[in-house]
């Protein structure tokens, strides 16, 4: 039973592209990607014009996250319009460029759909990244995922804090989807990772595919982790941290914080309890790139997000 | 059974960062510094027989493995004694700093233990490397320990623990690089205070008794199939040997799977024990998994004498 009138309508969604390497230490989307790139039968699927892509090449040469500034972070107006070419940070200039080539970021050219592949020392499993709330075909596609693989879990973060989002090399798409897959060290490769990266991707172009032949998504309602704050290391006034995440919360993504539970256990012993008013949801617990950004990890709140209906227009 | 005697108390130095990016040594090293600080401060009697050092100061501030070259491998005759230019890489440099500051290495000068605390991305638990026949006895029963023992002449060893007298590595994981857990911090930093007990005790006479204890004897590494055009790593370390370290391999094992999913298996002829399984930094220097041999070795009596 479907009811046209309240189907949102949505392009065909025909460009894609798989971006790996963004930070060139997180193995899985840059083994990922060079394996599409020489060999792109495993993510070709009708009517879509699937391209992988290595993001930063210089980095993943390095094996390091960057190699001037977090790619990541590097798509800002500011950035994306700035004059100077070579002077420019190395990621400054890959950022213009790959708006060239998949955006203009913000127009009716740019491309309908881009995941970007991560890894995090955290223990978050499978995650999907959403920007925004009200990105109904994301919300659908999420949902069919979670569903494709259940009774395996991949949850969903939503971060669409006006403070802490952050403009993302995917953010050029319309439709921007993170993969984060952890925990992994950087700079190591994990089969068990490496698979789950695979798998989520596979379902997701399945999903792009069969929205593409004209399917009809009825409305749905997915669970939601919305980024609330991010807390830091307690710190000595040189900056550097003087605790370590407590070993109750550590490996605790996505399991309840309560207000007086143990946070941080410092160098000499002593316990640092959570001091929040409620019960929140922690993730990115303890992952290695956020130390220099000021953040042990961050707190979210679960919620149930209602997408409408989708169709192809 | 024969006593070793030494002329005075033992001295011991306790190195971090010697990585920049082994999180544990860097932090636990700062610790010490600060509270050595504090017993300074208030003029209590600390015999300076233990020096802390944090090796490698530029990697640590950029929390990297090195900045020009890996620092642990600085350490042979040859690096620390040969001809060194203007533009000779950072870590040569430091590493002569180094031999100063603790050797020079082979000298009587030398300090006579080197602990060097390393973490690593694979799932090895503590374990003590150990170069020469250098063994003290276990002295932490209830924390399971493994000692590691890489053949290698004091000619050709490298490491900064060979530039002591005795030296040893303190490997704990797994900790992805960059990030400091606190178990393993734990872990560690109980370690090193088992070992400076230990000589507190040995320098104050306690005498030893001879035993026997298991040692992995390294005696090959295998490294990842690759492209041949690329270099590129074609497989993953197989998910049914991933965190099976000291979990002995027999021939036919599976040991990678590739991209495409086939399983490739060991073709050795004997079973082994395999450790550094997917450790992070050993990518680049064509390491997958280091194979050993369990040998079970004798340890003399131990005692300290002042001569009169």
């Amino acid at each position: 039973m479907s009811s046209y009138s309240s189907s949102a309508r949505f392009d065909e969604a025909r460009r894609v592209a798989i971006f790996g390497g963004t930070h060139g230490n997180e193995m899985s989307g840059v083994t990922l990607v060079n394996l599409w790139v020489k060999n792109g039968s495993e993510i070709q699927r009708k009517m879509v014009d699937t391209k992988p892509f290595i993001t930063n090449p210089r980095a993943v040469e390095k094996c390091t996250r960057y190699v001037d500034t977090d790619l990541n972070r590097a798509f800002t107006p500011e950035n994306l319009s700035a004059l100077g070419e070579g002077d420019l940070p190395y990621e400054v200039q890959r950022a213009q460029e790959i708006n060239r080539i998949f955006g203009p970021k913000g127009s009716p050219e740019a491309y309908d759909v881009i995941f970007d592949l991560h890894n995090t020392t955290s223990n978050m499993g499978c995650t999907l990244i959403l920007e925004s709330s009200k990105d109904y075909f994301n919300l659908q596609m999420m949902n069919y995922i979670k569903k494709a693989i259940d009774p395996a879990s991949c949850l969903v973060l939503l971060n669409e804090h006006p403070l802490l989002k952050y403009s993302t090399s995917r953010s050029v798409a319309k439709h921007p989807v993170g993969l984060e897959v952890g925990p992994q060290p950087q700079g190591v490769l994990r089969s068990n990772i490496f698979e789950a990266m695979r798998v989520i991707l596979k379902h997701a172009l399945d999903f792009i595919e069969l929205f593409n032949e004209g399917v009809e998504f009825p409305t749905c309602t997915v669970e939601v982790f919305r980024v609330l704050e991010r807390i830091d290391y307690p710190r000595d006034a040189n900056g550097n941290i003087i605790a370590m995440v407590h070993p109750n919360l550590q490996d605790g993504d996505w399991e309840p914080l309560n207000p007086g539970d143990p946070m941080f256990l410092t160098f000499d012993g002593k316990t640092l309890h959570y001091q929040g008013s409620g019960t929140i949801y922690p993730t990115f617990i303890n992952e290695a790139a956020y130390y220099e950004k000021q953040q042990a990890f961050v707190t979210t709140r679960r919620e149930t997000l209602v997408a409408s209906a989708i169709r192809k227009a | 059974t024969s006593s070793r005697i030494c002329e005075r108390g033992a001295d011991v130095a306790v190195c971090g960062g010697t990585h920049g990016n082994e999180l544990s040594g860097v932090y636990l090293v700062r610790e010490l510094l600060k509270a050595k600080d504090i017993v300074m401060e208030e003029e209590r009697e600390e015999p300076a027989s233990v020096l802390m050092v944090l090796a490698n100061p530029r990697a640590m501030q950029q929390c990297r493995r090195y900045v020009d070259t890996d620092l642990n491998r600085c350490f042979t005759h040859a690096t620390l004694n040969g001809p060194i230019s203007d533009s000779a890489p950072y870590e040569m440099t430091r590493s002569r700093e180094l031999n100063a500051m603790l050797g020079p290495k082979g000298s009587p000068g030398a300090v006579d233990l080197v602990c060097d605390l390393h973490n690593t991305t694979a799932n090895m638990g503590l374990c003590l490397i150990l170069s020469l026949a250098c063994l003290f006895q276990r002295q932490m029963p209830d924390v399971p320990m493994r000692f590691i023992h890489f053949d290698v002449s004091s000619k050709e060893s490298y490491s900064l623990d060979s530039v002591g007298k005795h030296g040893f590595a303190m490997e704990i994981g797994p900790q992805p690089h960059g990030v400091v857990r606190s178990n393993i911090y734990t872990a560690m930093k109980d370690g090193v205070q088992h070992m400076l007990d230990w000589v507190r005790l040995f320098n104050s006479g306690t005498i030893f008794e001879a035993g026997f204890v298991d040692v992995f004897t390294i005696v090959k590494n295998i490294d990842y199939p690759r492209d041949s055009e690329t270099h590129n790593i074609t497989a993953t370390i197989h998910p049914q040997l991933q965190d099976r370290d000291f979990l002995l391999l027999h021939p036919d094992d599976a040991l990678f799977q590739t991209f495409s999913g086939e399983t490739l298996r060991y073709k050795g002829n004997e079973p082994l024990y395999p450790f550094f399984v997917n450790e992070c930094a050993y990518y680049e220097k064509g390491i997958a998994l280091s194979l050993a041999r369990k040998n079970t070795v004798a340890y003399h009596n131990m005692a300290f004498k002042v001569h009169s």
